[in-house]
């Protein structure tokens, strides 16, 4: 058996003592799964115990490994495991392309960088946007700019918290089919949680409960 | 609480704010104005510059006040970023914010007891490990340095910057930020400094300008901690300015206008510092290290200087109050052989009558004050619109124009209609440094309050003035009663203003604890550095307290509401 994706082993998540999620999965590199649950119900606590920042009361147990890598002690800067969230968390001090500087790992000379940088921005349909100021562009490019930040950090697995939800219907869509994407052709293990069946749906992937249950995306 | 009628037609409460802004503004200008002028007659500037202490003591201001300024932001902002969600922030908290309260001048007698070469440290290290049977010669308290004046001004201002860091942290979404730079894999340090310090900073900026002005220009800290040959220029112009027969007059003027200069020179200094930091930092992220190695180290010097200065300052009371109780104390013996009353007895009555008449000018001047903000916030919420965002900065205008560079005009002034020497006059100098506190104090928690309240009583037909007095301000009680601790703890710490608009002649808790400290009678200065401790405490417990008598029936209110 491979070691690489990333593979949860009985993954226990409890809030003071009451259990909020079991899981044993393992997702292969490219494939996305879907969470679905109501909200409140401990999504994005999972997700923030699964990059290694466990909000007060809650407890993790289990395994997690990443790449035949073990994770459970390592901490959140050192997992290679990217986050987005619901909204988008630009940093409005700096420019968009600073933005994504903050993402890239060190390597290669100030203007290589700088050019990888404006790459990317090309490449995703944002060229010439590395001066602009993130609070002069429209939804659907902040997200593009934040996933952007993300898979420049090059890491090994993306987790995505409901990250379309704050977007346009027409928008939603869009966005979506940007991301996988990109994590297929890179292929990252992806964690989406959502309580969107649309979400789970164009994810393409297996719908699974907080207890690892199959789920109808419908 | 009685039902009051309504303010008629809100007449009084459009007066607020122009009020507000003349005590804010006036004060300041016609002061300044009045403390250059005699500088520039034949003899003042000439007569500065004949000084020979001139150089060494515009040095000893820059280099304290720049100084311990930049260590105080720097340790406030290690702090908020390696400890603010981890349970020892809790602990540090709580010691801190108590010691917001305490006057610089009882923090600066503490400290100085301290480390004083006859002090609790060096007693508590000798004979066993320094060999020490008589105090040693060493020049650790007021230094030519000055690095023990940097040092209480360090621990003073700490607490300051970090509780108001604290305030500000909510609006720079800090938890979320962090964990996204931590995602990208960068060390904690790292992170806040990019995602975190560049938004929270903009929200610090005119504290920190504050600090830096107090800093620059503390008179009683100096004169406590402070190196006396020569002093730092702002104790001086005070000792020019406290020369009986005014001869000094002009050259104190020609001091006070170079110290203003110099407080403007180093905040231009400081915003050029800031631009320079601002291109460091872009610089550093292009360059893409993650600097994860930093963490443990910044962790541990975070943790060491937070309570470590909290302990110094703790430490510092503590000996204030054994001195105070001390019998025969000997040189090496690191605790005193006896313990009395004694002291506190020969001096109750001196003591409760300066008591008495700091309570009475600290109530005035809180008093005025509190009223004057709540009308400037009810003609707001009346209105329906806030000040712009440079009137309201103007609030920060008593704290950022040094005390040494306007008290001087004021105190000619009150000379010459009058009123110089008597407790009223104090009282409103007073009023001039209290109002911004208990504005920046009360603002956010009337501000924050549920609009739908008042307008939903409107509904029901009650008249704008019940809603003040039946609805909002019982509902605001515990951000009212916080805000006048803070204004009367602000009162009874002011040292320099009542020296010098009481003409000596008003003996507060501080400025009589001030004038013993030269005096070296060590029970004495304690019992009198502990006592202006007092009432600050008395006034946060009843903030504390009365809320929860009060609505002890009431549980909505209780929660968190008796912060």
């Amino acid at each position: 058996m491979s070691n690489a994706g990333l593979h949860l082993e009985n993954l226990e998540l409890r809030l003071r003592g009451s259990l909020l999620a079991r899981l044993s999965l393992r997702v292969a590199p490219g494939e996305v799964v879907s969470l679905m649950a109501a909200s409140g119900s401990g999504k994005s606590s999972l997700l923030a115990a699964l990059i290694g920042a466990l909000p007060p009361g809650f407890t993790l147990s289990g395994g997690l490994r990443l790449n035949g890598r073990d994770l459970t002690a390592l901490p959140t800067a050192a997992r290679r495991i990217g986050l987005m969230f619901q909204e988008d968390i630009l940093f409005d001090h700096l420019s968009v392309g600073e933005n994504l500087a903050f993402g890239l790992p060190r390597g290669g000379s100030r203007a290589t960088r700088r050019a990888e940088v404006a790459a990317a921005l090309a490449d995703a349909g944002l060229e010439g946007f590395a001066t602009r100021d993130p609070a002069t562009l429209s939804g659907g490019q902040r997200a593009r700019v934040a996933l952007l930040r993300a898979l420049l950090a090059r890491p090994e697995a993306l987790l995505l918290d409901e990250p379309f939800s704050r977007l346009d219907a027409g928008l939603r869509d869009q966005i979506r089919r940007f991301t996988f994407a990109r994590t297929r052709a890179q292929g990252l293990p992806v964690i989406l949680v959502t309580h969107d069946p649309a979400d789970a749906r164009a994810a393409g992937g297996p719908v699974l409960d907080l207890f690892g249950q199959p789920v109808s995306p419908t | 609480m009685t039902a009051r009628p309504a303010l008629h037609g809100g007449r009084l409460l459009t007066l607020a704010p122009g009020l507000a802004l003349a005590v804010l503004v006036l004060p300041v200008l016609g002061g300044l104005l009045t403390s250059f002028a005699p500088g520039f007659g034949p003899d003042g500037f000439a007569r500065l510059r004949g000084w020979p202490g001139l150089p060494g003591a515009v040095r000893l201001s820059l280099v304290t006040g720049l100084g311990s300024t930049a260590i105080a932001l720097a340790l406030a902002a290690l702090i908020l970023a390696m400890l603010v969600d981890r349970p020892a922030f809790g602990v540090l908290r709580r010691l801190l914010s108590p010691l917001l309260a305490v006057p610089h001048a009882a923090a600066a007698l503490g400290l100085a007891f301290l480390i004083a070469p006859s002090g609790w440290i060096v007693r508590a290290l000798s004979p066993w490990a320094t060999g020490w049977k008589v105090p040693p010669d060493l020049l650790i308290l007021n230094d030519p340095m000055g690095l023990a004046l940097m040092l209480g001004l360090v621990a003073k201002e700490l607490p300051f910057l970090l509780l108001m860091g604290l305030a500000a942290l909510p609006a720079c979404d800090a938890p979320r930020r962090l964990t996204v730079a931590a995602a990208l894999g960068h060390g904690r340090l790292q992170g806040f400094a990019f995602a975190v310090w560049p938004p929270l900073y903009a929200r610090l900026r005119l504290p920190v300008l504050a600090v830096l002005a107090y800093a620059m220009t503390t008179v009683e800290m100096a004169a406590i901690l402070g190196p006396s040959l020569p002093p730092t220029l702002s104790l001086q112009v005070a000792q020019w300015m406290s020369d009986p027969g005014l001869r000094a007059l002009p050259t104190a003027a020609a001091g006070a206008a170079l110290q203003f200069a110099l407080v403007l020179a180093a905040m231009a200094g400081w915003l050029l510092a800031e631009r320079v930091g601002r291109a460091a930092l872009r610089w550093r992220l292009w360059g893409g290290r993650r600097a994860t190695g930093l963490d443990p180290a910044a962790r541990v010097l975070a943790g060491v200087a937070g309570f470590g200065l909290a302990a110094l300052l703790l430490l510092s009371l503590a000996g204030l109050g054994l001195w105070s109780l001390a019998g025969l104390w000997p040189f090496p013996a690191a605790l005193p052989e006896g313990i009395g009353l004694q002291v506190w007895r020969n001096t109750a009555p001196s003591l409760l009558a300066s008591l008495g008449l700091t309570l009475l000018i600290a109530l005035v001047s809180t008093g005025a004050a509190l009223a004057l903000v709540l009308g400037c916030l009810e003609a707001e919420t009346r209105r329906g619109r806030r000040p712009s965002a440079s009137i309201e900065a103007l609030i920060y205008l008593p704290l950022l124009v040094p005390q040494i560079a306007m008290l001087p005009g004021l105190q000619m002034l009150a000379l010459a209609a009058g009123f110089q020497g008597h407790w009223p006059a104090v009282a409103a100098a007073h009023l001039v440094f209290v109002l911004p506190y208990v504005f920046l104090s009360l603002a956010p928690a009337w501000r924050s309050m549920d609009p739908r309240l008042s307008l939903l009583a409107a509904s029901l037909g009650a008249a704008p003035g019940r809603i003040l007095w039946r609805l909002r301000l019982p509902l605001l009680l515990a951000p009212v009663l916080t805000a006048a601790a803070l204004g009367l703890a602000v009162s009874v710490g002011q040292y320099l203003p009542t020296l010098l608009i009481g003409g000596g002649r008003v003996g507060t808790l501080t400025t009589e604890a001030v004038a013993l400290a030269s005096g070296g009678n060590r029970r004495l200065i304690g019992a009198w550095g502990l006592a202006q401790l007092v009432l600050p405490a008395l006034g946060f417990a009843l903030a504390l307290a009365l809320p929860r008598l009060i609505f002890r029936n009431r549980r909505a209110l209780l929660v968190g509401g008796g912060r």
